[in-house]
């Protein structure tokens, strides 16, 4: 059994123009140990199905799922008070954010010990040497003065490093990072995330990343999600999504990189992420995609296969019996613009 | 070329309505959520109404004697007359009459005191948070002066040195709103200078009149239009605390305040002629103060997205 | 073409004072410690560096917002320490003009698109109202929103849209400098790549010269010719982009390649690990500032200060690779 098994998670927003489907049938399993990267833009609902799974989201959110298990526990319908005691415990968030997640208020120091004080519990003398442990794992240098410093007195990165070792106090089983290096520069970025693979494997923590940033989710997962407006469109292991992605939008996400360019000219992928008001019927990737058929316009794929495509790509051609697109249409991929 | 690939792109933008139209809608939106507000507002639009036509609704002429009628109760009352609706006072003068003129001078009122106190206050506050320095300091540290007198005391400082009435009382009580004014008007100018857009368009070589008036100005009214709606409220009260005090419109005018200093000899025999004007103002203070409110919902963007 | 030299900075330098707050010690920060490069029409420099380098400094410098604490910087050849008259300013100006990284706090949101992109015409020129109009939407055809567009507020385009009303704004002027302040690193991958080849397309329809500054070393490696990597406040290698890109020299152009993520995951590399955190500008290292990071440092490194100099490649300012340690 998988550690956590997620079966067609939905969730929906009540908002002042209607109805706005966040998340749209989205699948998740991971394992004990395992490193699954979160790929998507902006709007694809990545953070808010996470969220949906810590139960952070407002109440005005209306979460559905077919499944929502951790080891065995069904999530959807446990009470509140259970909640708490897996949350912060077995399974931990870090945010994109290290300057805001940390309360300015209190020395980094109380806020790792009131974590561990909530969940383990223990007398003042061990929560601080755990927390003096803590702070040297994620190498912190001189953990015993940084006890005392309070969030702005450190820079984004030692705050990251503090988030991280909150999250991990109570050897969390499944650590969830929502976009943990964004917000810091290209060093400090390497530093975070080594330091997070290494965690992951010594403590045998499935770890869940949410990013944007192809070349982050190449170096560091094995198994990724790509989503894309709240639905989850394919789910390879790396290698394989970057030689060979079946779905349009991987394959167009990826040409788009400029580091994947040929020329000066890079292949754009025309028009935005559709909204609340221009959702599509069909396919919600048919407008942006050069392959669409009158099929993808009208018929929304079967949420059940691996590649939520009709005609999942093969080297960059599209298959099942594809009307009309002759392999030398194919090969332009959008820079004929 | 970059045409082509933007062709979906554009079509996302929802509907084409007006901008104005559609701000409107959204601030309905954002304000009809709120009831109490909206009652407040039908209220207040009620007031405005009355202050408008009262010489062709108020039965009798405000300041008309009767001198047969003096002191007759509300009409329910014994030895009321439907003629008087709510009485008559000790010189025999219709109370509803005197109430739907007296609205116009607590509207009046509201209105002078709020366009001085946000006209200068904005441009003081304005030109603070924009130049900084020394001249920042000088004026906020004024305004921290005239916050740390009660500001009913400092109103009537004002007003003995410049003489009592209605004009008079309202500079005073302008003059008290005023740090209210700069520090919101300070704080924002500041907020927004920082911004990108005022840097591209100093790149453009705006002015500093272009600057402070044309670019920084309009981003910074949303909460000073919440702040003027809340304070006309407190500027009637303190008109009306002025002219009970003798301070503020003067004997015969039917200034709602005035009305209740007036009356208050006769406040055991005939309670009509204190309570009628108490609960005018009462209700149009509260109706105001639901109404920002609203407005506040509406406009502050900081409450708008918690 | 390409052969004039639209922009020339020689050791430009920026600091600022900082007054002691109750409990601190003032000082000087100095954002920018002398900083020299050229650029030339129709082509796209690009610094590089993490947070701290001065980059942003740089732009505010060669945008006139600033002046430099010290050196010179010539403008299409009109030095600005120079230009005193308005006229000389208005001209300054028409010659450079910038797109930030954040689209939405670059555009005032009370403002009609037509009124944010007239405003440099209104104020720079004397051009009657309806000239203005023909020219925006003449400049908004170009980079790819329509005229029915010219009069929405700006809250009701989506993050692309924004930048290229943005780069639209920046071009009114008919700019020969572009500065490009991080101009594409707050989009989505798919509406960067829009916005790139928007870029392109311009720089060779009007022979622009961009000064593109981004800590993305595949961007930059995407659209520059040449790239300055700068580390706080002074550069620390100069070179065309593939000296940089393939050779790099400074142990922190190394390192920076290296941390920087590939979107190949069969690409295993061994990664330099830079230690520690960037150090704080008010109370930089001696010596090379670099040198509390750097694998190679030595007591030279921690004495004296390297200057940029010439190797067989680009201009590096390093002892390490003036001495050929390694």
């Amino acid at each position: 059994m998988s550690l956590l098994d997620i079966k067609n998670l939905s969730v929906e927003f009540q908002t002042a123009h209607g109805l706005f489907r966040a998340v749209d049938g989205v699948d998740l399993e991971i394992d004990q140990g395992e490193m699954v990267a979160i790929v998507g833009e902006s709007g694809s609902g990545k953070s808010v199905s996470m969220l949906a799974l810590m139960g952070l989201l407002p109440w005005t959110a209306n979460i559905t799922a077919d499944r929502m298990l951790f080891d065995g526990i069904d999530l959807l319908s446990i009470s509140k008070k259970e909640r708490r005691q897996i949350i912060g415990k077995d399974i931990s968030m870090i945010f994109q954010e290290p300057m805001t997640s940390l309360n300015p208020c209190f020395t980094v120091g109380y806020q790792i010990m009131e974590v561990i004080k909530e969940h383990l519990g223990g007398t003042k003398k061990e929560l601080e040497k755990r927390a003096i442990e803590l702070l040297g794992l994620v190498g912190i240098p001189a953990p015993e003065t940084r006890l005392r410093a309070f969030p702005h007195q450190m820079s984004g990165g030692m705050n990251q490093r503090v988030m991280i070792a909150m999250m991990i106090a109570c050897n969390p089983r499944l650590l969830i990072a929502d976009e943990p290096t964004t917000a810091l520069d290209v060093t400090i970025q390497a530093q975070i995330l080594e330091l997070l693979g290494e965690l992951q494997k010594e403590k045998g923590m499935a770890l869940v990343l949410i990013t944007h940033d192809m070349g982050v989710v190449a170096e560091t997962a094995e198994v990724v999600n790509v989503q894309y407006a709240g639905q989850q469109v394919e789910r390879q292991d790396v290698v394989g999504l970057f030689d060979k992605p079946q779905h349009p939008y991987t394959y167009a996400l990826l040409n788009a990189l400029p580091e994947r360019a040929t020329s000066k000219r890079l292949p754009s992928i025309p028009g935005v992420v559709p909204g609340l008001l221009d959702r599509p019927t069909g396919c919600l990737f048919n407008p942006r995609c050069q392959f669409a058929t009158d099929k993808c316009r009208k018929e929304a794929p079967d949420h059940a296969s691996k590649v939520l495509c009709h005609y999942p790509l093969v080297d960059g051609k599209p298959t099942n019996n594809h009307p009309g697109v002759s392999a030398s249409d194919v090969s332009v991929s959008g820079g004929a613009v | 070329m970059s045409e082509v690939q933007n062709t979906a792109e554009q079509s996302s933008v929802p509907e084409q309505i007006s901008p104005l139209r559609q701000q409107f809608r959204e601030f309905w939106f954002y304000f009809s959520e709120n009831k109490g507000a909206v009652v407040g507002l039908f209220f207040f639009l009620f007031i405005v109404f009355i202050a408008l036509f009262a010489d062709l609704i108020a039965p009798h002429s405000p300041d008309q004697q009767n001198r047969d009628f003096i002191l007759i109760p509300p009409f329910w009352q014994d030895g009321g007359s439907i003629e008087f609706l709510l009485g008559t006072d000790a010189v025999g003068r219709d109370l509803l009459s005197r109430l739907m003129h007296g609205s116009r001078f607590s509207l009046f009122a509201g209105c002078i005191v709020i366009v001085i106190s946000l006209t200068f206050g904005v441009l003081l506050g304005l030109s603070a948070g924009y130049f900084r320095g020394f001249y920042e300091v000088i004026v906020m540290r004024v305004m921290d002066v005239i916050l740390s007198i009660p500001s009913l005391l400092m109103a009537l400082v004002l007003v003995a040195m410049l003489g009592p009435g209605l004009r008079n009382a309202m500079i005073a009580i302008s003059i008290t709103y005023l740090p209210h004014y700069v520090r919101l008007a300070r704080a924002s100018a500041v907020a927004e200078s920082a911004r990108d857009y005022v840097t591209a368009s100093k790149v453009a070589g705006a002015g500093t009149m272009r600057l402070m008036l044309v670019t920084i100005l309009p981003n910074c009214m949303a909460p000073l239009i919440v702040q003027a709606s809340l304070s006309f409220s407190t500027a009637i009260l303190d008109t009306a605390a002025l002219g009970f005090l003798g301070m503020g419109a003067q004997p015969p005018a039917s200034e709602w305040g005035t009305m209740l200093a007036e009356a208050r000899e006769f406040i055991l025999s005939a309670w009509w002629v204190v309570t009628f004007p108490g609960i005018a103002i009462l209700l149009t203070v509260l109706a105001i103060n639901l109404m920002g409110d609203g407005l506040r919902d509406a406009l502050d963007p900081k409450m708008k997205r918690s | 073409m390409g052969a004039e030299t639209v922009l020339k900075a020689d050791n430009l330098k920026r600091y600022y004072e900082v007054k002691g707050g109750m409990f601190s010690k003032g000082g000087t920060v100095k954002a920018l410690d002398g900083a020299t490069f050229k650029l030339e029409a129709g082509k796209t420099l690009a610094v590089v560096g993490e947070s701290g380098c001065g980059k942003s400094t740089l732009a505010r410098l060669v945008t006139l917002i600033e002046k430099p604490t010290q050196g010179e910087l010539v403008l299409g050849g009109m030095d600005i320490a120079s230009a005193h008259s308005k006229e000389d300013m208005i001209t300054l100006r028409q010659m450079v003009q910038i797109v930030f990284q954040d689209p939405y706090g670059s555009l005032n949101p009370r403002q009609k698109i037509s009124d944010i992109l007239a405003e440099p015409l209104k104020i720079n020129t004397k051009m009657s109202a309806s000239e203005r109009r023909e020219e925006v939407l003449s400049m908004m055809s170009r980079v790819g929103l329509r005229p029915e567009q010219a009069d929405r507020y700006p809250h009701m385009f989506s993050g692309g849209q924004r930048q290229r009303i943005a780069v639209a704004r920046a071009l009114m002027l008919r700019p020969k400098i572009v500065i490009l302040d991080e101009p594409v690193s707050a989009l989505d991958v798919s509406i960067q790549a829009q916005v790139l080849n928007l870029l392109t397309d311009l720089q060779e329809e009007m022979d622009l010269a961009y000064l593109f500054i981004s800590h993305d070393l595949s961007v930059v490696k995407h659209i520059a010719d040449d790239v300055l990597v700068m580390y706080l406040g002074q550069p620390v290698e100069h070179g065309t982009r593939d000296e940089i890109f393939s050779n790099p020299q400074h142990p922190y152009t190394r390192a920076l390649l290296s941390a920087t993520p590939v979107a190949d995951p069969n690409r295993k590399k061994d990664r330099i690990k830079l230690v520690g955190e960037l150090p704080s500008p008010l109370n930089p290292p001696s010596g090379c500032s670099f040198h509390p990071r750097c694998p190679l440092a030595n007591d030279r490194c921690e004495a004296e200060r390297p200057v940029l100099a010439s190797t067989s490649s680009a201009l590096v300012s390093c002892h390490a690779v003036e001495e050929g340690r390694s």
